[in-house]
């Protein structure tokens, strides 16, 4: 899990384009959306290509994204329980 | 020294004289607009583009195309498909004008042939080589003027061509706008999660996302002659966000203000009016707060996109030209595809056709970039 | 009536150089757009994290903005962008055609895809200096003098904006030039179209 979660912050960061960012300032609970890492509407369409192209997840609903790039944690667990690749 | 010139239309007005399209509808504007009449929708289930397979999108079939566009006087077979379509629009308006270097030709389009990149043609996707080409073949003079500026290119476009004739660079000045239904840009609108998965219903409850559609529309500028003056017109942005709207509809409401403030005339006097409606859930909603914060909630509203679909850098002009036919005609379009409200600003929508003396119009239209655009017309001749 | 309106600055990017009022103000090591786009980023000590999403035009446009947008001093809001290129958004066209370009590996970027617009470089733009104004973005072959002229002379003698932003922002395939002038009343030379084409066209 602690390997997902590292290589997740990599990918995000790269994905992202957050160029200012390193994977050290990224906590495992802190808020994605928000006043977090202020990733907004674009970022979240993105991730949920990452979670196709990387993991074959595809989320049927997008409104699930949500909750489930709430954090690092809780996208890891996501990924961890429904991934295909 | 050189002074700066000053606007030498501030006393004249420039109207919309002829208009024309070629939508799923009717390859003309007569057969669209008969069509509209009837409710009818150009939407239709599009088996397979590329990648995709049974998705909604109100497209033209391709053999309607051909044969009226061979008919027409010393055409090419090497016109792309979107160039006959917009060639096919403007024809008939520009047949027997005199063209100067006084005529302006302005277009408007999103993507253009952007399907020249699949065989890794660049310099088909260039829009200026489309441009000459059409400029080439009606004779122009002058060089086009094209804008590219997201959904609003359209409205824009007519727009530009009045202020440039406000400024006294044209004496007339004739717009066409165009866009096709490609995989590149249905490949892209699902990214975004914006495609609806059935018929697009703008400001229903329900709605949730955009139909794609194809389009090709034209109009002429004239100083002079026309049944429909364009009385005030404003494009602000919305300084937000480049794909969400303004959660306010500031750049809306400031576009409608400007527009009506132009015009010297208040919301009050407005008899219709045609919006956007793309049936996003977001733009449909800041366009209600735009409205109610203009009180305009009272005035009956429609948007297109359930008969045509949205044309990108058409659907300004299309609409412009439907809502000159509305004006005309008195008689004031439902939204097709809305059956229950779903939007919070108070908005007045009609679910059926009527007739009403109809004097007074507005278009809007808004887009990616944070861009919004709107359009006061005036009626005032008998025929359109 | 006619008012006098000047051209007052103007800023041009090309070649790895920043030329302002036509003195030079930065030239940049390393050879391609990404490179000299970070550096001028660094140099104005910009601190914009959304400036590394955008696409290369959306950043040429922005640096050329803020270049110009920062000397020009004021906080004057009411500024009306309007831009112009030959290739519209066509460079980051041919990145999204790329990622629709094998059925096995189909993966649309909506980051991508959202910049296959031409005009949301100026989006970033208003965004960025929170300008809620009168924009349109052009596309011609050439940079078209008359219409850049025309238009923002209309849009000032209108009243419709008080100062406006004319710029030709070109990028296709690692070549660029960003060429930007601010038109409004004060000091500087007269706008007129022969004083546009000794600035724009080299």
């Amino acid at each position: 899990m602690e390997a997902l979660k590292s290589e997740l912050k990599n990918k995000i960061i790269e994905v992202l384009n957050l160029e200012e960012i390193t994977p050290a300032d990224i906590n495992d609970h802190d808020p994605l959306f928000g006043d977090g890492l202020g990733l907004d509407s674009i970022d979240a369409l993105e991730l949920i290509v990452l979670m196709d192209k990387d993991y074959g997840i595809k989320l049927s609903d997008p409104k699930e994204g949500r909750n489930i790039f709430k954090s690092i944690e809780t996208m890891a667990s996501y990924i961890a329980e429904h991934r295909t690749k | 020294m050189e002074t700066e010139k000053g606007i030498v239309g501030a006393m004249r007005n420039v109207y919309i004289d002829q208009i024309n399209c070629v939508t799923p509808l009717g390859l003309d504007i007569e057969k669209s607009w008969e069509a509209l009449l009837t409710g009818a929708s150009g939407i239709g289930l599009v088996q397979r583009m590329g990648h995709f397979a049974d998705f909604y999108a109100a497209t033209i079939p391709d053999n309607y195309i051909n044969p009226p566009f061979d008919a027409l006087p010393d055409v090419e077979a090497s016109f792309s498909r979107l160039e006959k379509m917009m060639i096919l629009a403007l024809a008939p308006i520009l047949e027997g004008k005199k063209i100067s270097s006084r005529t302006g030709l302005i277009i408007s389009t999103t993507k253009g042939n952007i399907g020249t990149l699949k065989h890794g043609d660049i310099t088909g996707a260039q829009l200026p080589t489309s441009a000459h080409r059409i400029a080439q073949y009606f004779g122009l003079e002058t060089a086009p003027i094209i804008v590219s500026n997201a959904c609003v290119s359209g409205l824009l476009a007519v727009m530009v061509g009045r202020r440039m004739m406000l400024m006294g660079r044209y004496d007339e000045v004739y717009v066409v706008a165009g866009d096709e239904v490609t995989e590149f840009v249905v490949s892209g609108f699902n990214s975004f999660q914006a495609m609806s998965s059935q018929p697009c219903r703008p400001y229903d409850v329900g709605r949730d996302g955009v139909t794609l559609g194809e389009a090709a529309a034209a109009l002429s500028l004239s100083l002079d002659t026309g049944s429909i003056a364009i009385l005030g017109d404003a494009s602000i942005n919305d300084a937000n966000h480049i794909s969400g709207p303004s959660r306010t509809g500031e750049g809306l409401y400031q576009s409608i203000k400007g527009a009506l403030t132009e015009a010297g005339l208040t919301a009050g006097e407005v008899d219709c009016i045609s919006a956007h409606g793309t049936a996003t859930v977001y733009n449909d909603e800041m366009e209600s707060i735009a409205i109610e914060r203009m009180n305009l909630s009272n005035v009956p509203v429609n948007s297109l996109k359930g008969n045509f679909g949205h044309t990108l850098g058409c659907s300004g002009l299309l609409e412009l030209v439907m809502l000159a036919k509305s004006l005309s005609n008195n008689i004031v379009l439902p939204t097709k595809g809305l059956y229950t409200i779903g939007v919070t600003g108070s908005m007045m929508l009609p679910q059926e056709r009527s007739t009403k003396l109809l004097t007074i119009g507005i278009k809007t239209a808004s887009g990616f970039g944070g861009s919004n655009a709107a359009m006061v017309l005036r009626k005032v001749g008998q025929h359109a | 009536m006619r008012s006098p309106h000047v051209i007052s600055h103007w800023v041009s990017l090309a070649d790895r150089q920043i030329n302002l009022d036509g003195d030079p103000i930065f030239d940049a090591k390393g050879t391609g757009f990404a490179d000299f786009a970070r550096q001028v980023y660094q140099f104005m000590e910009i601190s914009y994290p959304k400036f590394h999403k955008m696409d290369a035009l959306s950043k040429l446009a922005f640096l050329g903005a803020e270049v110009l947008l920062g000397h020009a001093g004021d906080n004057e809001k009411d500024i009306a962008l309007l831009f112009m290129n030959r290739s519209g958004s066509l460079d980051t066209d041919l990145r999204h055609q790329e990622s629709i370009s094998n059925p096995d590996e189909y993966y649309p970027s909506p980051a991508i895809f959202v910049y296959t617009l031409a005009n949301i470089c100026l989006g970033e733009v208003s965004i960025r200096h929170q300008l809620q104004t009168e924009s349109c973005f052009f596309v011609s072959d050439t940079f078209d003098a008359d219409l850049m002229y025309n238009y923002a002379a209309y849009l000032l003698q209108s009243g419709k904006s008080k100062k406006v932003l004319c710029a030709w922002v070109e990028y296709l395939q690692g070549d660029y030039r960003g060429i930007f002038y601010l038109v409004e009343e004060g000091k500087g030379v007269e706008h007129h179209m022969n004083e546009i084409k000794k600035i724009v066209i080299t």
